[in-house]
């Protein structure tokens, strides 16, 4: 008896170092810090630009103190600042919402269908590999300096990281969760809608992020190359008018504008993934 | 045992290349508690997953009841993993009543967690849950098409010892309970001669069944009953002479 408990112990010992953690309370949560914390840089940094640019440290017409970024904002607002907040907003919305839907249609093909995997993906990562700035002399050549080169470069900024998202999010999908759908006979377009895409829906969101980011960023490099309205066209006034203050309030503007939007991507993804099981709170 | 609920023949079954099985036979009556025992790598997880049809790719048949089986979708048979594998986006409801998608059968869905002790779960998400309860949710997800074949693949073996003692009674007496057989791989000798009918002791490379032992033990059992250590020690002596130990 003795002898068989000691072998048995020995059966039961060895397969459960990594299990016996899977009942034990998951590690404490990193202790929040306060979210004033992440103003303390920015504003000791304008601090430190007004007490120089007054002191005349610095050249003002270099680097305008921030009160007069502030007044120049003010006044652009009586010169039709919100046509220009409109009209550039518009454009990363129409580019977005073109690439977007491209992107999460082609993505979720690729990611379910082999078949569209073999035929369309090769084609896809080698044009994600052309710097996306390269396309602006064929989109004017083809598509003229209107509104259609600048949503469409905006388009081809915001496709491919959400592309990749969908894709790969669905290709990662644990094939463990797929064999219990298996095993309740799941069609394909079942599997698909109940398992695959849900499994699929962080690295979705997290593309769309990261898409929505670059839509601004594509936004702002076609209104810099041609354009009578918007945030960029402000950026090329200053320069070509030596108004520094202009060019810092379009910065300053494109700052609060990718931060907004971003904000509201972000309160998207917490609704959406409020079953995520996450070790900190995301990097916002 | 000419009406078997399951039988099961894998003549070979190779695994890129390396025989994982051969000459298989299993049959397992209805009601039948049966344990698979092995070295690591014997196939007696490969042995589960042909019986629940998710692996296709061997020589042989499986009959259950008598037809053959066709694919991984009978709802006569119930799976439970090593791992809980609920889905995260799911409350539990929808995860128990997964087979019927948006419109479990909440009568149902509740009287299976009251089984397995967790009423009042309904609306909680598998990230709430401890990894024994998650289980629990799992082996009432498996029991919620009330499958006459119970497929249980080391599921107990990621719990911690006292939620394995409660989860092996839970398992047995449900299984008697709603009639199912049970066909268990574990990796516990204790474990398969506690809750068993019969133990089969399997070889490995390429694996095939050395020993069958009976344990003509009534049910329930007592985990210190003397009884069971004459079987424990015959399984042990298999296990031995297949060089698993």
């Amino acid at each position: 008896m003795h002898a068989d408990h000691e072998l048995t112990a020995h059966l039961d010992a060895h397969p459960d170092t990594a299990a016996d953690t899977a009942t034990e309370p998951a590690p404490r949560p990193r202790k929040p810090q306060p979210r004033w914390l992440g103003l303390l840089v920015p504003a000791s940094l304008l601090l430190l630009a007004e007490a120089a640019t007054r002191a005349g440290w610095l050249a003002s017409n270099l680097l305008p103190a921030p009160s007069e970024v502030l007044a120049t904002l003010q006044q652009l607002a009586q010169q039709g600042l919100l046509g220009h907040i409109a009209a550039s907003s518009a454009r990363v919305a129409a580019g977005f919402v073109l690439g977007a839907g491209l992107a999460l249609l082609l993505g979720a093909w690729v990611g379910l269908s082999p078949l569209a995997l073999a035929l369309l993906n090769p084609s896809f990562q080698a044009l994600r590999a052309i710097p996306s700035l390269a396309w602006v002399p064929l989109l004017l050549l083809w598509l003229g300096i209107d509104e259609a080169p600048k949503i469409v470069l905006i388009a081809i900024g915001a496709f491919f990281p959400i592309y990749m998202g969908v894709a790969s999010g669905i290709r990662d999908v644990d094939r463990k969760l797929v064999e219990v759908a298996r095993l309740r006979g799941l069609s394909r377009t079942a599997l698909a809608g109940r398992v695959l895409l849900p499994a699929a829906l962080p690295a979705v969101l997290t593309g769309l992020r990261n898409g929505l980011s670059l839509a601004w960023m594509f936004m702002v490099a076609a209104e810099l190359i041609a354009a009578s309205r918007g945030l960029g066209y402000l950026l090329t006034d200053g320069r070509e008018t030596s108004r520094a203050d202009i060019v810092l309030a379009a910065i300053v503007l494109l700052a609060v504008l990718g931060k907004l939007s971003d904000s509201l991507m972000v309160a998207l993804e917490a609704r959406t993934l409020h079953w995520r099981d996450s070790f900190g709170e995301a990097p916002r | 045992m000419s009406n078997a609920l399951l039988d099961l023949r894998v003549h070979h079954k190779a695994y890129s290349g390396r025989s994982v099985l051969r000459h298989v036979h299993l049959r397992l009556a209805a009601g039948e508690v049966l344990s698979l025992v092995g070295a690591s790598g014997c196939g007696k997880s490969t042995l589960l997953r042909i019986a629940a049809g998710l692996d296709r790719d061997f020589e042989g048949q499986v009959l259950l009841d008598g037809t053959p089986l066709q694919g991984p979708a009978s709802r006569d048979i119930g799976y439970v993993f090593q791992e809980p594998r609920l889905f995260p986006w799911l409350s539990v409801e929808r995860n128990v009543g997964f087979d019927a998608d948006r419109s479990p059968d909440h009568a149902r869905v509740a009287a299976l967690l009251a089984e397995v002790g967790l009423s009042g779960y309904e609306k909680a998400l598998p990230k709430q849950l401890s990894g024994g309860q998650a289980q629990r949710v799992a082996i009432a997800r498996a029991l919620y098409t009330r499958p006459r074949l119970l497929l249980l693949d080391e599921p107990f073996s990621a719990l911690d010892a006292f939620t394995r003692i409660k989860l092996q009674d839970l398992v047995v007496e449900l299984a008697r309970r709603h009639g199912s057989s049970l066909l268990m791989v574990t990796h516990e000798v204790e474990e398969a001669v506690l809750l068993s009918d019969r133990v089969l002791v399997l070889e490995a490379s390429p694996g095939r069944i050395a020993r069958s032992v009976e344990v003509p033990l009534a049910h329930p059992r007592a985990r210190g009953d003397a009884a069971l250590a004459r079987w424990r020690q015959d399984v042990l002596e298999a296990l031995q002479a297949v060089h698993a130990l």
